[in-house]
């Protein structure tokens, strides 16, 4: 597979370097040998090897897709101010990965499941995920937002990596089911530096679980860049443990969606895992308890901006004539409908109960559980009256 | 109705931020999510956007203020209808309208704070407050935003700088890319077209639909007279060290701190008219001075160097000529004379020339001042000047001497009436003693802004400059 991809940089070829990676300044590691069908000036690129698998998708689907990443956006833009609010504890914002999240998501079938991170709030909203339920647990309401098994989607892992292993035992257990369905995990370059990850490579290679990897290199693990992390490309690790990989651009969202579909095709034909590294970058910060600016250079911030996913596909719609004034009402108007909805969903969302901690820990009644929760309620009785600490 | 805004939790578990400045101001119309204000906290410097739309009917706490968290900061007039999504403070369903109550009993009663995600720390209620207090500005907080060096760049040099200086505050907040931002409208065609030009779009002003930039608008601009080209400014040490390149000229676009560090420039020269004077002293008196001094019991482990007792002298000659520490504010039309210094030092770092400056440097000893010097150069160093570290100086030194330099014709730091350059201290023949003799000699040059200072008071700063350099005991007659 890797042998097939293609080189946005003219004169770049991956295999001629004799040391591939030595250097710590290689640019194969932040560039180049990308999988690109939107230039960031938005013209199409044409390769025919991948143009076949989107040839498929119709300019209305276009303009969807640009409504999905403009909406999501919109959710990233609301959640944010609502935590600056005081509505939210906190907030991880996707801006700039919109298309590695909308071009992947929209390629899965109802079927496949996802096992996301916590920034994947783009892919939980192709799986249908209502923008409350997105925030809930950062509001600190519930322990997860929604029901996995509703939208085929687990709730977002926070700790890095792990849901890797997720995926892969789910994928295993797809082979032995016999369904030609897929289990994608996402998850972060600083992910790939995990233990997990690696563990979850072997076990999907070892057994050829369909399984795809989707790695989001936005170039930050926090405050630590991609560069340090790791000496060759992302998607060459993969390579190490005999996964093929593709690396492709992520701020192209037809191109993301090209090389998802590719893996997904592969992993339902029998074929197993594949890695795929979207170039992307986190133009805000880790979390908003972050400060991008102490660590990070603001040229970057410029140079990324000006490939910016969505201003891309708008010039591509612009170009193809598609870009009509209803179509930038109707983006519009779903933008404003879903932080509406968000808005009002956070602010009118009542608090749980103290005793509602206990729900969901068993599906079945536990005689241990209960007499916790009896515990907790007396205790809870006994500053009945008085507001002192703990009492909540 | 009157809705009021305190002050969420803004990182995981803080008790406390500091507000560094209003944006609105009581009476002003605000929008929902209307940036009101800019707050520190120990975490991250955030915009807090407005939680309501309506009327800023009054703002509870001043910048420059550290305030706790649940306490209100400010309250709008809200139209009934429009409080209705964002009802929160007064609603009794809310999770901060209960912790904002929670908050302010467990406040009264002196106890922890619950916030939304457990206990923050017990506040500290007595002592000193933990954060330093900032001088700032009036309101304006202008952010620099780059502030690491390149990793694997070597910073060029600690302090010091050739003449030209400035920060590049002024239009730095228009730089970071928000996300409602967008480039120019164009078409590919038409970006290549004015690329090939060297024409910046951001420029010209779109005649076509929706103001559409068309060939024609790039047209007219490119025959128009304000052609900025793009390039040029070569940056060498930013080009990527692989090989030699083959290119007889390389072309690098004009951004970040090159770019607001020369418009920061262009300003200072075209709107102050400046004069620069020059004098060398010989400092050998002074050089006799660090030596011993570095030797006593009480600097031991201190650094110290020309430059820290060059900007002891510039503040003590500052006291006597104190329209030296001026600004002038065209917009007012007052000349505004600072009571305190700010004194900013030129530092090369690896993104470029930032001016960091030392808050209320006048009130600081000898020793206090060395160690102000030691900090600010090792942070510039590494990159992690704050904001507030860059904005609000009054008068700036750049020691030029570290290049071996003697006098240049620096450039004024925009919005400061001086600067002073101090040259290298070198062995030269002297006149002393009414005998040719060897001693170590230093070149003062003082620019400043003739708006502001006449010849007399210059030549009389310059003067007491070098009156001290030359023999550090005629401080005794001058305070």
């Amino acid at each position: 597979m890797r042998s097939t991809v293609l080189t946005d940089e003219p004169g770049q070829d991956a295999y001629k370097s004799s040391n591939p990676g030595i250097s710590a300044a290689s640019p194969r590691r932040t560039g180049g040998d990308l999988v690109q069908l939107i230039s960031p000036e938005g013209e199409r690129i044409s390769h025919p090897e991948f143009d076949l698998w989107v040839s498929d998708v119709t300019d209305e689907q276009l303009c969807s897709l640009y409504e999905d990443m403009t909406a999501i956006r919109r959710i990233d833009t609301e959640a944010t101010a609502l935590q600056r609010q005081g509505e939210l504890a906190l907030w991880p914002p996707l801006l700039g990965q919109e298309a590695s999240q909308i071009g992947s998501g929209r390629a899965l079938r109802d079927d496949d499941f996802v096992f996301p991170s916590y920034r994947d709030n783009g892919v939980a909203y192709c799986r249908g995920v209502e923008p409350t339920d997105l925030v809930r647990a950062w509001r600190g309401n519930a322990s997860s937002g929604w029901d996995p098994y509703r939208h085929n989607i687990a709730t977002q892992q926070i700790i890095i990596g792990s849901q890797s292993l997720h995926a892969t035992g789910y994928a295993m257990g797809i082979q032995h089911d016999g369904a030609d369905s897929v289990a994608v995990a996402y998850f972060g370059d600083g992910a790939t530096s995990e233990g997990d990850v690696n563990e979850a490579m072997v076990f999907a290679a070892s057994f050829q679980a369909p399984v795809v990897f989707i790695c989001q290199n936005n170039h930050w693990a926090i405050s630590e860049p991609v560069r340090i992390q790791s000496h060759i490309q992302i998607a060459d690790r993969a390579s190490g443990f005999g996964i093929p990989s593709m690396r492709v651009d992520g701020n192209d969202v037809l191109a993301v969606l090209a090389v998802t579909r590719i893996a997904l095709d592969r992993a339902r034909k029998g074929g197993g895992p594949t890695f795929i590294e979207a170039v992307t970058y986190r133009m805000g910060p880790h979390t908003t308890a972050d400060d991008p600016t102490r660590y990070r250079d603001a040229n970057e911030l410029e140079d990324w901006a000006a490939k910016d996913p969505i201003a891309r596909l708008k010039a591509l719609l612009r170009t193809k004539g598609l870009l009509t004034e209803e179509v930038e009402a109707r983006t519009q108007a779903k933008a404003d409908e879903v932080a509406r909805n968000l808005r009002a969903g956070v602010i009118n969302m009542p608090d749980p109960a103290p005793l509602d901690l206990f729900k969901n820990v068993y599906s079945t009644p536990n005689s241990w559980i209960e007499r916790q929760k009896d515990h907790y309620s007396r205790y809870l009785e006994s500053f009945s009256g008085s507001t002192q600490e703990g009492a909540l | 109705m009157i809705k009021e805004f305190r002050l969420p939790d803004l990182g995981e578990g803080l008790t406390e931020s500091e507000i560094l400045s209003w944006k609105v101001a009581v009476g002003d119309t605000v929008t929902l999510n209307q940036v009101i204000a800019e707050v520190e906290t120990a975490k991250a410097v955030v915009e807090l956007p407005s939680p309501f739309a309506g009327t800023v009917a009054a703002l509870h706490e001043q910048a420059g203020s550290v305030v706790e968290v649940g306490k209100p900061i400010v309250s709008f007039e809200v139209d009934d209808a429009g409080a209705s999504p964002s009802g929160v403070a007064g609603s009794d369903a809310g999770i901060s309208g209960e912790a904002a109550s929670t908050g302010s009993q467990a406040e009264v009663a002196g106890k922890r704070e619950p916030n939304l995600v457990g206990y923050g720390a017990v506040v500290e209620k007595s002592g000193r407050p933990a954060r330093r207090q900032r001088a700032f500005d009036g309101g304006a907080a202008e952010r620099e935003p780059v502030r690491e060096p390149v990793p694997g760049v070597e910073p060029v040099s600690a302090v010091g700088q050739p003449a030209p200086l400035a920060v590049p505050s002024e239009t730095t907040a228009e730089r970071e890319p928000t996300a409602e931002q967008e480039r120019p409208r164009s078409t590919p065609p038409v970006r290549k077209f004015a690329r090939d030009l060297g024409i910046d779009l951001e420029l010209v002003k779109g005649t076509g639909p929706a103001g559409l930039i068309t060939r024609s608008d790039v047209q007219n601009f490119a025959a128009g007279p304000q052609v900025q080209i793009l390039g040029r400014v070569g940056a060498p040490a930013a080009a990527p060290a692989v090989g030699i390149s083959a290119e007889r000229e390389t072309r690098t676009p004009i951004k970040g701190v090159r770019k607001f560090t020369a418009a920061a420039m262009v300003q200072s020269a075209f709107t102050a008219p400046h004069v620069t004077e020059f004098l060398t002293v010989d400092v050998t008196p002074t050089m006799e001075l660090l030596t011993r001094l570095k030797a006593s019991r009480e600097f031991a482990g201190y650094k110290l160097t020309p430059l820290t007792i060059a900007a002891k002298a510039v503040l003590i000659a500052l006291r006597r000529n104190p329209s030296l520490n001026s600004r002038w504010d065209e917009g007012a039309q007052e000349i505004v004379q600072f009571n305190y210094v700010n004194l900013g030092i030129a530092a090369a770092t690896p993104r470029g020339l930032t001016v960091p400056n030392i808050k209320d440097a006048d009130k600081m000893t000898l020793l206090e001042l060395s160690t102000a010097l030691s900090e600010l150069t090792d942070t510039a160093r590494s990159g992690k000047t704050s904001p507030a570290d860059l904005t609000g100086g009054t008068i700036s030194i750049t020691n030029i001497g570290v290049f071996g330099i003697d006098a240049g014709t620096p450039i004024l730091n925009p919005g400061e009436a001086a600067i002073v350059a101090l040259g290298s201290v070198r062995k030269a023949p002297w006149v002393h003693n009414d005998e040719l003799a060897v001693r170590q000699v230093m070149s003062l040059s003082l620019s400043f802004d003739h708006r502001l200072v006449d010849g007399e008071q210059g030549s009389k700063f310059l003067a007491d400059l070098g009156a001290i350099l030359s023999d550090p005991a005629t401080v005794m007659t001058m305070i």
